[in-house]
């Protein structure tokens, strides 16, 4: 990452202008449509910020956001392109929701780190099946990440309607997941928890370790070249294992923190596709895990204020994802190496410094 | 029973073979297009679209032929020209025809329950071949993007490995330098590779709501196109493979439709999950990517 002040700030510059277009081009489509840009924004913004409670709500959707955007920018900072973070929130979700009907007689502290244990024990695993895949069979990480997702989604589907089914089989859900294990909401009716806070522990974790250990180095090293990075002889093959299933495990807990406080307990879809969204939130965060937070807010505010536009506007709620899809396809833009020369001109050649991330995302092996 | 499960498998196995020759030539032209599913999805829905507001089938599959081609000359810029990471914008472009498909049709169409409907292709029976007994109506009683999608197989395979565009869209796909500096153009070929792409997929996607169905609901792809990636792989970057895994594919799904009329002890996720889960094992014991264009995936700027 950039290093200087104002790399930092031109890299910043960069997430905003292609919000910016993105937000230009929506308005453009609106109008096309026959609808009010300004009314549409002004419903976005009033249902994700309106009211005290739709801003609390805002956080709440945010959260799983933050733990797959995490999960991303991890594996994109070793040029592991993990598409799979839906499939590994889903297994994290299955796990914390297998366990969770069993512990009834336990502590709350130690039911809920049961809870995220075998979260981040599901997400891992399947994080790290890709990565064995990678490491030992070739296989590009890509097609299986993108496989999983639909063997984790029939996975799911077979639990709540097979063995994890409710008692009285009339709905394809689970069993629900005993009250210790359980996140309390705060300030109610908000549904404020402390899955934020563990959101908000773990990417400064992340940040640590990416930016300031000696495995974040040899990660980003990685990232930037392979094969150099095998002639200096960084374990490749147990850096792609372990960094696929920490990403793995990273969207994981976000799964088990959603059974925890939100669904208590597995439904046939447990993701809306968090972990494709999470691209787009780990790409306007620069792929820096501290900026993860307020992108992931940004995007989950954009989710909850869809709701409200969809009540006062008639525009459907997956106008979010035109704007997830704009904001990927401008960023990289930005970043083409074939835009460089474009790109000084509008941000200066201070942009140059803090492309370091950028470069991380032009594939050398895919 | 026997002819109703081969008449589903033909019906399944379409899309997917239409769209996996398209991804079979771009990939031998080195690029790995993500977006696929996105561009069956666009299909799906301009074709629809077209139909209704026009009443004409011909209209509809121009339509959806034209929406799969621009997005993909989208792609194509990014990847091809900005050289981009083809993975994250073919995953873009899959968000965004999601996004864009659901908007307009919500606009168009009305909220929800007074869904749209056209009248469908109709099967077109080939004479005495559709009166075989056993098989006849199954396999040649079908609509004519059926018949097309089989026609293609020969048709691609022959082009790819006899012809000289077959030679030079290898070349682009194995060493970009070479072929560049030979003159082939690697930008025109993984331009037209996307392109003939676009028309296959924005076909496979109306078939979806022109022929096998004749409505739209958002996210209608469901999977296929992703499913279309995997035949290619499963298929080791060759029609005729492609073909077989196509079908192999569209008999799961076809069989989990029966089985869950049936009843049976095997759960009907695990059809479900079969063309995903087969992909991965075929990838873990085949070598991973052995037989792939060698420059598949890798963004390639001329100097």
């Amino acid at each position: 990452m950039g290093a200087t002040l104002t790399g930092r700030l031109a890299a910043v510059a960069r997430s905003a202008a292609a919000l910016a277009i993105a937000t230009a081009i929506i308005s453009i489509v609106l109008l096309a449509l026959g609808a009010s840009p300004l009314a549409v924004f002004g419903d976005l913004w009033r249902g994700a910020f309106g009211t005290w409670l739709a801003a609390t709500d805002t956080l709440v959707k945010s959260t799983p956001l933050v733990f797959t955007g995490l999960a991303i920018a991890i594996a994109f900072q070793g040029a592991l392109w993990n598409i799979g973070a839906d499939g590994q929130l889903v297994m994290g979700a299955l796990a914390a929701g297998a366990i969770g009907p069993a512990l009834g007689g336990w502590h709350h502290p130690i039911a809920i780190a049961a809870m995220i244990a075998a979260g981040a024990a599901g997400g891992a695993f399947w994080g790290g099946l890709a990565g064995w895949l990678r490491a030992r069979r070739e296989v590009n990480e890509v097609i299986s990440t993108i496989m999983l997702n639909f063997v984790a989604a029939q996975v799911l589907s077979w639990a709540v309607h097979g063995p994890l089914m409710e008692p009285s089989r009339s709905f394809p859900k689970s069993v629900v997941i005993a009250p210790a294990a359980r996140l309390a909401f705060y300030l109610e009716p908000s549904r404020l928890n402390l899955g934020m806070l563990l959101a908000l522990l773990l990417a400064l974790g992340s940040q640590l370790g990416l930016f300031h250990s000696a495995s974040g180095f040899e990660l980003r090293a990685l990232g930037r070249n392979r094969r150099a990075s095998a002639f200096f002889g960084i374990p490749i093959a147990r850096l792609t294992v372990g960094a696929l299933a920490l990403s793995g495990a990273l969207a994981g807990v976000g799964g088990a923190v959603q059974v925890s406080a939100i669904t208590h307990r597995l439904y046939e879809t447990m993701s809306p596709g968090w972990g494709y969204e999470a691209i787009a939130v780990a790409l306007v965060a620069r792929l820096n895990p501290l900026a993860i937070v307020p992108a992931a807010i940004l995007f989950g505010a954009l989710d909850n204020g869809s709701q409200a536009m969809q009540r006062a506007d008639a525009v459907s709620p997956v106008l979010v994802n035109v704007i997830q899809g704009m904001v990927i396809i401008i960023l990289i833009a930005f970043d083409a190496a074939a835009a460089r020369g474009m790109r000084a001109a509008f941000f200066g050649d201070a942009d140059a410094a803090a492309t370091a991330n950028g470069e991380a995302l032009e594939a050398r092996d895919v | 029973m026997f002819e109703a499960l081969l008449a589903s498998t033909v019906a399944m196995a379409t899309p997917i073979l239409l769209a996996a020759l398209g991804e079979l030539i771009v990939e031998r032209s080195g690029v790995l297009n993500i977006g696929i599913e996105g561009a069956m999805l666009v299909g799906a829905f301009c074709g629809l679209a077209a139909t209704w507001f026009s009443g004409s089938i011909v209209l509809g599959l121009l339509a959806a032929c034209a929406a799969a081609v621009a997005l993909n000359a989208l792609l194509a810029l990014l990847v091809v020209n900005f050289a981009v990471n083809q993975v994250v914008a073919g995953t873009a472009i899959d968000i965004l025809a999601l996004g864009l498909t659901g908007v307009f049709y919500r606009q168009w169409f009305g909220v929800t329950g007074r869904a749209i409907t056209i009248a469908p292709m109709r099967p077109i029976a080939l004479g005495p071949l559709a009166r075989i007994p056993w098989i006849g109506s199954a396999l040649f009683a079908q609509s004519a993007l059926v018949y097309l999608a089989f026609a293609l197989v020969p048709i691609v395979a022959l082009v790819i490995s006899r012809t000289r565009y077959g030679l030079e869209l290898r070349a682009a796909g194995e060493r970009p330098e070479a072929a560049d500096a030979l003159g082939l153009g690697v930008y025109r070929l993984r331009w037209q590779a996307l392109m003939i792409a676009g028309v296959l997929s924005g076909l496979a996607g109306a078939y979806l709501t022109m022929a096998y169905s004749n409505t739209f609901i958002e996210g209608i792809s469901a999977g296929r196109g992703y499913v279309a990636l995997s035949v290619v792989i499963v298929g080791r970057w060759n029609a005729w493979g492609v073909c077989a895994a196509a079908l192999l594919f569209g008999a799961a799904i076809a069989l989990q439709f029966g089985l869950q009329a049936f009843g049976t002890a095997i759960p009907y996720q695990f059809f479900l999950a079969l063309p995903y889960a087969l992909t991965l094992v075929v990838l873990a014991f085949m070598g991973g990517q052995a037989d792939a264009p060698s420059a598949l995936g890798e963004p390639y700027l001329r100097s």
